[in-house]
């Protein structure tokens, strides 16, 4: 079930730069699946429809995400101080595959701030027994602290375009990237997550890919958000934000 | 509620007087979570064509001060689905539902209608005569007064219920129109539809929207919708349904000041999925602090 709560910030710290990690508390939040995400609505009515943002973690009492202020209404939300309160409105929207057998070897792509939906997609992962490994195309790194989340849970690789630190390369042409899976899931810009269902199509290995289209209800009501597929018009917010690649006609 | 909330739209009796826009609200379902759908007075569903339509391409949506730009085209799954798989879903909340229909040509939306009529808890069609977003018919209905006089005639004799029309904002005389559409046979008018906008992002130079123009809605075209309401409930004797920005009981009242028999809430719905079952007790609470014992005391007193 879907609900609107108020909550209010915890924390909010700069991980890494342009990357806000923020903790937000309430009560009976409602329970939430890997890969779904949030509206939070913009204070001070800094701009009139709610942001969508992908959960980064949740429990029944705190929800964590992670922010790049990018436009006027997420500046306005990593703005908001310990103390203050947000409306938000979850869970929304469909995640990622959670089941798998056991011993299944899964890689987590992420690109950017694409990668924090990516760390409760890994909690769940591994409790499940699920090797899941972690490929992250990154421009800028993030504090050691928050590194360490993913780092205690899986092996990490880290690659960056100017090679400043990690791999240098894209993501399709990390080792890692070259072994073989039996699910890839990632979140990120649009041309890496193109480019990295293709290599796994080529190679017969499923992928799944967090869109994340312009929205406004967050609910599958106003039609605005929708992604063309083999079945047509899809909502992001509803039907996805993750979809299978092979739906996919990007 | 304290307060007589009740009101009427010719034979169309409703328990308050606020609604949700078509377009706005899917099918009522996606908004359960958010509020007693028994708390509305009714609900307008999603734009109905007679076949499937798939919509505009993305991008469909962009921001503008206090408010947005749709291009959404009428995406829908066609009449034949909402009757086959929506319409037996409502069960007790049938009552509340209002269907738009909209068309490309007359004799589709006479089809839609012909097709709707045996559903027979369905009270009320809204006659969407004024959708900006769709290159043939649609808006081009709505901005003459022979184009809006014939499809609402056509209709009007295929629908045996109560027929509202929903009028467009982008004409010369809204007034003109509201008269015409009540000549041939329309038993309320709704207005406005979305103002037709444009943006264009500087840094990529190119239009925001797929279709370059689109609708705009939301609290920034209040003031507009107020005051057509105010002219088209001073012109028709029919009633009039006022939508346009409403974001509080505060601004359904005004446009029942101005005129309305009753109000949508719009764009609202996608900021606060809560507000439109919330507004009809808001409304009761400033009644009751305003020594108010029936709502449509206020109706037009402006």
């Amino acid at each position: 079930m879907k609900k609107q709560l108020l909550l209010t910030v915890s924390s909010n710290r700069v991980v890494a730069p342009g990357w806000h990690h923020m903790v937000l508390e309430g009560t009976d939040l409602p329970p939430v699946t890997p890969g779904q995400f949030v509206e939070v609505a913009a204070p001070h009515g800094a701009t009139l429809l709610n942001r969508p943002i992908s959960i980064f973690d949740a429990t029944a009492t705190t929800l964590e995400l992670v922010i790049a202020p990018v436009g006027d209404g997420t500046k306005a939300i990593c703005d908001a101080k310990v103390g203050d309160s947000l409306r938000v409105i979850m869970p929304l929207g469909k995640g990622f595959t959670t089941e798998f057998p056991v011993g299944s070897k899964v890689l987590l792509v992420g690109g950017g701030v694409g990668i924090a939906p990516l760390y409760m997609q890994l909690c769940t992962l591994i409790d499940a027994g699920v090797k899941a490994e972690v490929l992250f195309g990154l421009r800028s790194r993030p504090d050691a602290e928050f590194c360490k989340q993913y780092e205690a849970l899986a092996p990490i690789h880290i690659c960056t375009d100017d090679g400043s630190f990690g791999h240098h390369g894209l993501v399709t042409s990390h080792p890692a990237f070259g072994q073989h899976y039996d699910m890839i899931q990632m979140c990120g810009p649009k041309p890496m997550m193109r480019a990295v269902a293709a290599s796994a199509a080529e190679r017969g290995i499923p992928a799944e890919a967090s869109l994340e289209n312009m929205m406004a209800c967050g609910l599958g009501a106003c039609l605005c958000c929708v992604e063309p597929t083999e079945k047509g018009n899809l909502c992001v917010c509803k039907d996805g934000p993750v979809f299978n690649t092979s739906l996919l006609t990007w | 509620m304290v307060t007589d909330m009740s009101t009427q739209l010719g034979d169309l009796v409703l328990s308050n007087p606020v609604m949700t826009a078509s377009g706005t609200f899917g099918y009522g379902f996606e908004y359960e979570d958010f509020m007693a759908l028994d708390n509305l007075g009714a609900f307008i569903v999603k734009g109905t064509t007679l076949e499937p339509r798939q919509g505009n391409d993305y991008p469909r949506m962009a921001q503008t001060p206090a408010g947005m730009l749709n291009a959404v085209g009428l995406q829908n799954p066609g009449v034949e689905h909402f009757i086959e798989h929506t319409w037996p879903r409502y069960g007790a909340l049938e009552s509340k539902v209002i269907v738009n229909v909209s068309g490309a040509k007359i004799e589709d939306y006479v089809r839609v209608a012909e097709l709707l009529a045996p559903l027979e808890g369905l009270r009320a069609i809204e006659l969407n005569i004024s959708c900006p977003n769709v290159k043939q018919g649609g808006m081009a209905f709505g901005t003459t007064c022979d184009g809006a006089a014939s499809v609402t005639r056509a209709v009007r004799d295929a629908w045996p219920r109560h027929l509202m029309v929903k009028l467009s904002p982008n004409v010369t005389s809204i007034t003109d129109i509201a008269l015409a559409v009540e000549g041939a046979g329309a038993d309320s008018v709704s207005l406005i539809n979305t103002l037709m906008g444009m943006a264009i992002d500087i840094e990529r130079r190119r239009p925001m929207l797929s279709t370059v123009t689109g609708g705009m809605s939301g609290p920034a075209v209040k003031p507009v919708a107020v005051r057509m309401v105010w002219q088209v409930a001073k012109a028709v004797k029919i009633p009039v349904v006022g939508l346009g920005g409403i974001a509080s009981a505060a601004d359904a009242i005004e446009f029942i000041m101005a005129g309305a028999s009753a109000v949508q809430i719009g764009t609202y719905n996608f900021v606060d999925p809560s507000a439109a079952g919330r507004i009809p007790a808001e409304i009761d609470s400033w009644c009751q602090a305003h020594g108010v014992s029936r709502l449509m005391e206020l109706k037009g007193i402006i």
